[in-house]
């Protein structure tokens, strides 16, 4: 536990840049929470280290017990950092279908993989996790990303107050894609409560089919048990491929190598703010581009 | 008749199926086969111009089909086809 504890402070509490040169609107500010500038590599790591230290405080995981959950990546590679610094083992079903790069990050630090099937995406890993701790329950320690209020509890006691001061209380919409929904939900929960007039704008993949790495189509896909379906104001759509183009306006414009699901918080952020007349817009980059070297070799012609 | 496995986010469309079989003698063939047996399932696969949608990822047996002929890639009899969701994204 101490060892977990002792790292609390190098989890959250990311830097605040504004986006200049791609903002269409001047008269609005636009936020961006830079979420890999922290231990852990991503946004996950809040989730991730909140559900660890929360299991291990309430004596739901302890020696002898493997952590288990389902990934698409980011939150299977927080795990595998902390699960690393304390010693805890730790099993991870992951799609098949996954990128290489995390593949070998996930091995690297020492986590047990099964691998699922890569039609059924993180749903399917789910289940077969499910599955497992149903045949072996004392084997494991389910932490159930989707479903732990650890997850979005993280943000509303993290990343909200984080945005809330940053901004020095001005912050006027909070626009973020959902995949687990516990960014959305943490962080929208608490922005309400410091100042009711915030709005919420929730983003969604235009297909079931998609390029934004953790995001799901709730239409088709297995709504998670922490989402709260009456928080978002309102809803945009973003298309993979204005995400990708976005990826290549950021670089060379911005000098940030981000990540798809980054950029398609971008999108929705910039089109937000393109229709207000004043405010302060603000969105999170849950990580960098440098998990997804195929994707950015293609796009820059490397 | 090849057949095509349906990934479970788009068995909505289809009726919860997780397979169709198609006489296409290409991947072009076999998809619009499909979309035009489940309309709902186009805006999801096609872009305006009726091309596979490009990080859509389409394999034959254990083959992704960017790496043969891309969409004119010849589908045999008993050939698996299968859409797979990206997850880390991709194109090209």
């Amino acid at each position: 536990m101490n060892k977990i504890a002792e790292l609390e402070h190098y989890v959250g509490n990311t830097p605040l840049i504004e986006i200049r040169s791609l903002n269409p609107n001047k008269n609005v500010r636009v936020l961006a929470k830079l979420e890999w500038h922290q231990f852990g590599g991503s946004v996950k790591a809040r989730a991730a280290y909140n559900i660890i230290r929360t299991a291990l405080e309430n004596g739901d995981l302890y020696e002898g017990k493997s952590l288990l959950d389902a990934t698409s990546g980011n939150t299977g590679i927080a795990y595998a950092i902390f699960c690393a610094v304390a010693g805890i083992d730790l099993t991870l079903c992951v799609p098949e279908n996954c990128s290489e790069e995390r593949k070998q990050i996930l091995k690297a630090l020492g986590a047990n993989v099964v691998y699922t099937s890569p039609f059924e995406t993180t749903d399917g890993a789910q289940r077969v996790a499910r599955e497992m701790v149903a045949s072996d329950p004392s084997a494991y320690f389910y932490a159930d990303q989707y479903a732990n209020d650890a997850n979005w509890l993280a943000h509303y006691h993290g990343t909200a107050v984080e945005l809330w001061n940053q901004t020095r209380e001005q912050i006027t919409h909070f626009v973020s894609g959902l995949g687990t929904t516990g960014t959305f939900t943490g962080t929208g929960t608490r922005l309400l409560e410091f100042n009711p007039n915030i709005e919420l704008i929730g983003l969604q993949p235009d297909s079931a089919l998609h390029g934004m790495e953790g995001w799901k189509h709730l239409e088709t896909a297995h709504i998670p048990g922490i989402y709260n379906d009456k928080l978002a104001h309102r809803f945009l759509e973003v298309d993979t491929m204005e995400a990708y183009d976005m990826i290549q306006q950021v670089a060379r414009h911005e000098g940030l190598l981000i990540s798809p699901s980054s950029a398609a918080n971008l999108v929705g952020a910039l089109k937000v703010a393109e229709n207000l007349d004043t405010g302060t817009v603000v969105t999170v980059f849950p990580d960098d581009a440098s998990k997804y070297g195929a994707l950015t070799s293609q796009l820059f012609n490397l | 008749m090849s057949k095509l496995i349906i990934p479970t986010p788009l068995r909505k469309f289809t009726n919860n199926e997780g397979s169709f079989n198609s006489s296409g003698s290409t991947v072009r063939e076999v998809i619009h086969e499909l979309v035009s047996t489940h309309d709902g399932l186009k805006k999801h696969l096609l872009d305006d111009n009726g091309n596979i949608r490009s990080f859509v990822r389409v394999y034959v047996g254990e083959d992704d089909i960017k790496s043969l002929n891309n969409d004119l890639t010849p589908v045999a009899q008993n050939d698996i086809v299968s859409i797979i969701p990206a997850i880390a994204g991709g194109i090209a």
